[in-house]
């Protein structure tokens, strides 16, 4: 029962570090190189996810479950998160025929 | 075996991370996004993960990316829909995120990370009984509160989709 699983005894726990930066940074590039807002709202979750899993393989390696709890409540948070962003995209589609950030750039002052 | 598994899985997860940034279609992003979810799934089953595989399983790949997909062909997104951004704004955010990748490799180097104690290691930890027991025991007064959330969500996403009477009607 207590054995302990193959990939925390082969693989060290810097490979989950530098994978999930790498992944934190593909989501940041999206960001930054999209226009269309839902690349980016999608980027966003990317970037969400490489946190969610760091928080998983150190909660695995500790075996402590509170940092698997962390990543259950950043689920439920970012699945609010997207109900109410996707309203406010489909609102804003509706208004201007587009989903270009570009034509938002009001809010940027 | 396991680390083979391992690499594969951290290959097609960053395969499928670039393939959602790349895209032109929006249809292939969520479909690429999809596939990163599915690869980091198989990353929380390697880490005996159980519960969140499955919640992973269930609530982003199942919900979240139906959302996405049912959105982007409800406004019916092209791939001549989106202007780009000019070529030099590009390859400076390239720049600067790889330089923040660079940065972070950097910090995390030398970091020691060798904290497993083999002795009171737990491997059951990421079932759904152990889970459950820490969630409901420790973790009772947020977990009410984000159903708290969700309703405040709900309501708020049905008040932001409803049609107001002076908004134009075009759609």
């Amino acid at each position: 029962m207590n054995d302990i699983p193959e990939v925390i005894r082969t693989i060290p726990l810097n490979y989950y570090l530098y994978f999930s930066t790498a992944l934190f940074c593909i989501g940041i590039i999206g960001v930054l190189t999209r226009r269309n807002a839902i690349i980016i709202f999608m980027c966003i979750e990317l970037m969400l996810n490489s946190v969610n899993l760091l928080l998983t393989a150190f909660s695995s390696y500790r075996s402590d479950p509170n940092g698997q709890i962390f990543v259950f409540f950043i689920m439920a948070v970012a699945a609010a998160e997207v109900a109410v962003g996707l309203a406010i995209i489909v609102m804003i589609y509706r208004n201007v025929r587009s989903t270009d950030i570009n034509i938002l750039n009001k809010l940027k002052w | 075996m396991t680390g083979n598994f391992f690499y594969f899985l951290t290959f097609l997860t960053l395969f499928a991370a670039i393939g959602v940034v790349v895209s032109k279609n929006p249809v292939y992003s969520v479909l690429f996004m999809i596939l990163t979810f599915f690869a980091l799934t198989g990353h929380y089953i390697l880490l005996n993960a159980q519960f969140l595989a499955a919640v992973n399983f269930i609530v982003y790949m199942g919900a979240i990316m139906v959302l996405f997909l049912f959105v982007i062909m409800f406004l019916n997104m092209r791939e001549d829909t989106e202007q780009h951004k000019p070529v030099l704004s590009k390859i400076a955010a390239a720049i600067a995120g790889g330089i923040l990748f660079v940065v972070m490799i950097a910090a995390l180097k030398d970091v020691n990370t060798q904290m497993m104690q083999p002795a009171v290691f737990d491997s059951q930890i990421g079932m759904v009984e152990n889970l459950g027991k820490v969630l409901f025991r420790d973790y009772l007064l947020p977990f009410e509160l984000a159903s708290v959330l969700f309703l405040a969500a709900m309501a708020g996403a049905v008040m932001l989709g409803k049609r107001e009477p002076g908004e134009q009607n075009r759609f």
